[in-house]
C-alpha cells in the first residue's frame, strides 16, 4: 500500500464520518474565537437555543480591533468597543476562556495559539479567520473558516469538509544570509500565483523549511492562503518538539510522552505519492518585494517594476495595469528607488520575537528617515512584547525612531486606529497588499521584517542581503 | 436559509479576475455585530467616490457611474458573472452576506477561492464553476436585457438562444441548497457518531481529552 502524506494521516485521524459523496464529518480539536468573526455565530446559538459541543475546546481573544496604545483608555471607536465588549459578553455567557484587552497573554490570535500550547501538533484547528493556516506549522491542520462554520464548530466539534488534494512544495538547499522566511513564502507566491494552491494542502519541505525556526515555519504557513491553499504545513522534527515543552497548554507527564509519540508520526511517508509538487531553489531566492495589490505581484529587490506589456495573458495584463495605477508606479522603475512613507513591523505573519529580533539587527544605531512619517513595531502578543522588552529589543527600536506598540492585530488590516491615509506607500510585513488593505487608497509593499526595517532607515528599499547598502 | 431551485435573472458582469473579499465588501463594515444589512456597501470602494463608513446612510452618497453595479441596465441582476478566482483573500462571510443582501442569488466564474465558495452555500447563493471559454462566450453575449435561466435541480444554466450549460456541484450541497436546511440541525442528527469518534480518540489522544 502507497505511504500517506501528513495531511492524509491527519484528516484520516480525524474523520467522524463520510458522506457517499466524498464529503466527511472531521472532528475539531480546538477553535480560537475573536472578535470580528464571531457576534453573528453566537447570536445564531442563541436564536437556536444551542449548547457548545465541548467548552474548554475553544479560546479566544480580541486582537483586530483593539488600540496599539493607551489600552487603560479602553476604545474609543464606539463600533469596534461593541464588537471588543460583544466577544467579552459572549465569552462569559458561554464559558469560554478568553484573554481580554488587560490580559499579557493577549495577542494575534495566530500568535498566542501556539505560543499558548493551545494549537498543538496532530490537532485539528479552525478560526474564522483566512490566516489559521498558520498553525500549520506544526503538522496542525489547520484551516480558516467562515461565521456560519464558526457557529458549527461551536455546536457541534465538527465540520462538514471535503478533502483536499495533496501540493508539495519543496525549497531545495540553504538560503543566502539576510533571506528569511518571508522572501521564502513570497516567492513560492510569486511563483505559484494567489490560485496555484486553491483545492491543495500546500506540505512545505526542503533543506530550507527545515532549517527555519518555528516562528519562521508560521509565517511560511501563515501565507498558504495567500497562494489559494486553506492549509498549509510542515513536518515535526525535534524543534517542533521543543517548541511545545512546558507551554500552558501542552501536555504534561505521561500525556507529554503519548503525546510526542504520536507527533513524530505526522511526517509523509517516503512513498507517499502528491497531485503536484512544486521545487524552489533556496540559492535562487533574494529579499522580495510586492509591487502590486496581489500577494503574487512580486519581485527580487535588485529587479524591476515589471511591464504588462510582457505579460501574454490578457486578463493579467489588465490587473498588471490597474495595479500599477493604485500603487502609483511606473513600469521599469527599480524597486530600491521606491520610497515609503510609513513603516509596519507587525502582523500575525511576522509579529513574533524572531521577527522582532531580526528588525532590530538592522535598526540597531541607525535613525529612521527623514521622509518616513511613521514607524509602527506591533508585537504579535503581550508575551512578545514582554521578551522582546527583557532584550531591549523596544529601546533598539525607540532609539531608531520607531513607535513601540501594544500587540494586535494594528495596521495589517486597519481595523483600529492604526491606517495608511489616502496615497500613502507602506513597507509591510503583515500578508495582503490589496487594495485599501491598510486604509483607503493606502499602497502597501510586502516585505520581511528586516526589509521594513532596512526601508525605515534608508527612506526607500534597499537589499538588505547587501547590508553595505544600509 | 433561503432554499434554491431556479432563478431566472438579469446578468451583471463584473470583468475583472481576483475579485477579493476587501473589495466585496470592504473591512470597515466587518465591526457590525448583525448579520443583515450589508447590500448597500457590497463592493463599496468601486461603487461609490467618497469613502464608506459602518452604519452610513448610502442615498446620498456619489456614485461611480462607471462601475457596473451602478448602470441602469443591469439593475435587479442576481446573477453575477464574473473570472477567474473570486472571493479570494479573507474567511469574512460578510462577502456573500453583502452580496446576497444586494440580491445576488448566482455566481458564474472560472473559479472560486475555496473558503468564499462554501460560505456561498451557507448563504443561499449558488457559485456556478463554467470552464473559462464559456464563461468569455458568456462576457461576450451579455446586452442590454440579457438574462440567464439556472436550475440547480437539472444542474443546467440556458442561454437567450436556447444553449444549455451544464455545471457540477455536489449531491450533499446541492440537496442542502434545494431545501435550504441547516447545517447544524443536520450534524446533530449525527450526534451519536460523535460521541463514539470522542470515546475511541480519547484512547488514542487521551492528552486531548484531559479537560
Ligand atoms: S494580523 Fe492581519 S492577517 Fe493576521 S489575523 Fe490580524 S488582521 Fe488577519
Amino acid at each position: 500500500m502507497a505511504g500517506k502524506t501528513l495531511y492524509d494521516k491527519l484528516w484520516d485521524d480525524h474523520v467522524v464520518f463520510s458522506e457517499d459523496d466524498g464529503s466527511s464529518l472531521i472532528y475539531i480539536d480546538r477553535q480560537l474565537v475573536h472578535e470580528v468573526t464571531s457576534p453573528q455565530a453566537f447570536e445564531g446559538l442563541r436564536l437556536a437555543g444551542r449548547q457548545l459541543w465541548r467548552t474548554a475546546r475553544n479560546l479566544a481573544v480580541a486582537d483586530h480591533n483593539v488600540p496599539t496604545t493607551d489600552r487603560d483608555q479602553g476604545i474609543a471607536d464606539p463600533v469596534s468597543r461593541l464588537q471588543v465588549e460583544t466577544l467579552d459578553s459572549n465569552c462569559e455567557e458561554f464559558g469560554i476562556t478568553e484573554f481580554d484587552m488587560a490580559d499579557v497573554r493577549q495577542g494575534i490570535v495566530h500568535v498566542v495559539g501556539p505560543e499558548q500550547g493551545a494549537t498543538l501538533p496532530g490537532m485539528t484547528v479552525v478560526c474564522g479567520d483566512s490566516h489559521t493556516s498558520t498553525h500549520g506549522a506544526s503538522a496542525a491542520l489547520a484551516f480558516g473558516i467562515g461565521t456560519s462554520e464558526v457557529e458549527h464548530a461551536l455546536a457541534t466539534q465538527c465540520l462538514t469538509q471535503k478533502k483536499s488534494k495533496n501540493l508539495l512544495i519543496k525549497v531545495n538547499g540553504a538560503v543566502k544570509d539576510g533571506v528569511t522566511a518571508k522572501d521564502i513564502v513570497l516567492a513560492i507566491i510569486g511563483e505559484i500565483g494567489t490560485a496555484g494552491g486553491t483545492g491543495y494542502a500546500i506540505e512545505f519541505a526542503g533543506e530550507a523549511i527545515s532549517d527555519l525556526s518555528m516562528e519562521g515555519r508560521m509565517t511560511v504557513c501563515n501565507m498558504a492562503i495567500e497562494a489559494g491553499a486553506r492549509t498549509g504545513l510542515i513536518a515535526v522534527d525535534d524543534k517542533t518538539i521543543d517548541y511545545y515543552r512546558d507551554r500552558p497548554f501542552s501536555p504534561r507527564g505521561e500525556h507529554w510522552l503519548l503525546a510526542v509519540d504520536y507527533w513524530q508520526t505526522l511526517h509523509s511517508d517516503a512513498d507517499a505519492s502528491f497531485d503536484k509538487v512544486v521545487e524552489l531553489e533556496a540559492a535562487d531566492i533574494k529579499p522580495q518585494v510586492t509591487w502590486g495589490t496581489s500577494p503574487e505581484m512580486v519581485v527580487a529587490v535588485d529587479q524591476t517594476v515589471p511591464n504588462p506589456a510582457d505579460e501574454a495573458d490578457a486578463v493579467k495584463q489588465q490587473s498588471m495595469q490597474r495595479a500599477l495605477e493604485y500603487m502609483d508606479l511606473q513600469a521599469g522603475e527599480k524597486i530600491t528607488d521606491i520610497k515609503v512613507d510609513k513603516v509596519f513591523i507587525g502582523s500575525c505573519t511576522n509579529s513574533r520575537i524572531e521577527d522582532l529580533r531580526q528588525a532590530a539587527v538592522v535598526a540597531k544605531g541607525k535613525q529612521v528617515a527623514g521622509n518616513v512619517k511613521q514607524a509602527l513595531v506591533v508585537p504579535g502578543s503581550g508575551l512578545v512584547k514582554e521578551q522582546a522588552e527583557q532584550e531591549g529589543l523596544d529601546q533598539v527600536f525607540i532609539k531608531a525612531g520607531f513607535e513601540w506598540r501594544e500587540p494586535g492585530c494594528s495596521m495589517c488590516l486597519a481595523m483600529n486606529a492604526d491606517r495608511l491615509e489616502e496615497g500613502e506607500r507602506c513597507a509591510s510585513t503583515s500578508n495582503r497588499n490589496f487594495e485599501g488593505r491598510q486604509g483607503y487608497g493606502g499602497r502597501t509593499h510586502l516585505v520581511s521584517p528586516a526589509m521594513a526595517a532596512g526601508a525605515a532607515i534608508a527612506g526607500h528599499f534597499v537589499d538588505i542581503a547587501e547590508r553595505g547598502t544600509i | 436559509m433561503k432554499a434554491f431551485t431556479q432563478l431566472q435573472s438579469l446578468v451583471m458582469p463584473l470583468d475583472r479576475a481576483n475579485v477579493d473579499t476587501d473589495a466585496i465588501i470592504p473591512k470597515q463594515f466587518l465591526k457590525s455585530i448583525r448579520r443583515a444589512g450589508f447590500g448597500p456597501y457590497l463592493f463599496d470602494e468601486w461603487r461609490y467616490l467618497d469613502r464608506g463608513e459602518p452604519e452610513m446612510d448610502c442615498s446620498g452618497r456619489p456614485l461611480n457611474m462607471e462601475f457596473v453595479l451602478n448602470q441602469p441596465q443591469y439593475q435587479g441582476a442576481e446573477i453575477l458573472l464574473t473570472r477567474e478566482n473570486f472571493g479570494c483573500g479573507s474567511s469574512r462571510e460578510h462577502a456573500p452576506w453583502a452580496l446576497e443582501d444586494h440580491g445576488f442569488r448566482a455566481i458564474i466564474a472560472p473559479s472560486f477561492a475555496d473558503i468564499f465558495f462554501n460560505n456561498c452555500f451557507k448563504n443561499g447563493i449558488l457559485p456556478i464553476v463554467l470552464d473559462a471559454d464559456v464563461v468569455d462566450g458568456l462576457f461576450s453575449e451579455v446586452e442590454n436585457g440579457y438574462q440567464l435561466s439556472i436550475d440547480l435541480d437539472s444542474q443546467t444554466v440556458k442561454t437567450p438562444s436556447g444553449k444549455s450549460i451544464h455545471f457540477a456541484v455536489d449531491e450533499t450541497r446541492k440537496f442542502r441548497l434545494m431545501n435550504g436546511l441547516d447545517d447544524i440541525a443536520l450534524t446533530l442528527q449525527r450526534a451519536d457518531n460523535i460521541k463514539a469518534y470522542e470515546s475511541e480518540r480519547a484512547k488514542r489522544a487521551p492528552w486531548l481529552f484531559a479537560e
